[in-house]
């Protein structure tokens, strides 16, 4: 007898709630930009959870695609951040502030 | 209490616990550390939810190539010696916490209230996965058939980030 469903949607609702947090907390850019994979990472165990209850595939396929866009996403942003800190020499978020001006 | 709920509930501790050290820790080596933690029980729990390529993917690829590029990059940015920036306002830490608060307890409500677990069951049972050769069998069948075009448009995806890494990562942009 496996958990219910509802054990890992609250997990993975705990999960988001986390990185929404450390979205908002956090000025260290990098900090950031792990929140949000963490976030990917609660919707993944809900997208996964789902699929299993409902006797669907469908779900861990969603996964799949979601882990290749996190892996793309994770190459362009820290090639960006890279970037933005050779230029201002700074991991502040509150300091990159380019476009404001 | 079955050995499964058990294990479900140590990985969901563990799991959150080392979430929340990500936010906290002051040293951002210690935070893709905490975050390899996070993802190594995640991935337990896929293995829990019958999701095995799933668990090894998340192993492969989140645990051994994206939190590599983290630690390459925060080792990267560490040269400057500056001190590290914390929180800015003084009110971002209430309201931050305020709103992840709100944000758990109504996805828990709605979990806890509504009717999530109806919906259409699909053909994918546990007989059926296993009649096809297992979860990697299954997954694949249904990855370069049902969904082969957006398997192709991943694949393109992908190459377009190399390309696009590349050129943000030139000394002079």
């Amino acid at each position: 007898m496996s958990p219910p469903l509802e054990w890992y949607l609250i997990f993975s609702a705990l999960l988001f709630s986390i990185g929404v947090v450390g979205v908002l907390v956090r000025r260290h850019v990098l900090i950031i930009f792990m929140s949000v994979e963490l976030m990917l990472n609660a919707c993944n165990v809900a997208l996964v959870a789902f699929g299993r209850h409902l006797d669907s595939l469908t779900g861990q396929n969603f996964v799949v695609f979601v882990i290749t866009v996190a892996a793309a996403e994770a190459a362009v942003g820290l090639g960006i951040i890279l970037a933005l800190a050779r230029h201002k020499d700074t991991v502040d978020v509150s300091e990159m502030d380019i476009l404001k001006q | 209490m079955d050995i499964l709920s058990a294990l479900f509930l140590l990985f969901a501790a563990v799991a959150l616990g080392a979430a929340v050290m990500v936010l906290v820790a002051r040293n951002p080596v210690h935070s893709v550390l905490f975050m390899l933690l996070t993802f190594v029980n995640v991935a337990a729990m896929f293995v829990l939810l019958g999701a095995e390529f799933l668990a090894v993917i998340q192993v492969l690829v989140y645990s051994g190539a994206i939190l590599v590029l983290f630690l390459f990059v925060v080792m990267l940015l560490q040269r400057s010696e500056r001190p590290l920036p914390t929180v800015a306002q003084p009110l971002q830490l209430p309201v931050a916490l305020f709103v992840g608060a709100a944000l758990a307890v109504e996805i828990t409500l709605v979990v806890l209230l509504a009717a999530v677990d109806q919906g259409r069951k699909g053909r994918d049972t546990v007989q059926a996965i296993q009649q096809a050769g297992g979860n990697v069998e299954a997954l694949g069948q249904q990855l370069y058939t049902t969904w082969l075009l957006p398997f192709e448009i991943a694949s393109v995806l992908l190459l377009v980030a190399t390309v696009g890494a590349l050129f943000l990562a030139k000394e002079e942009l």
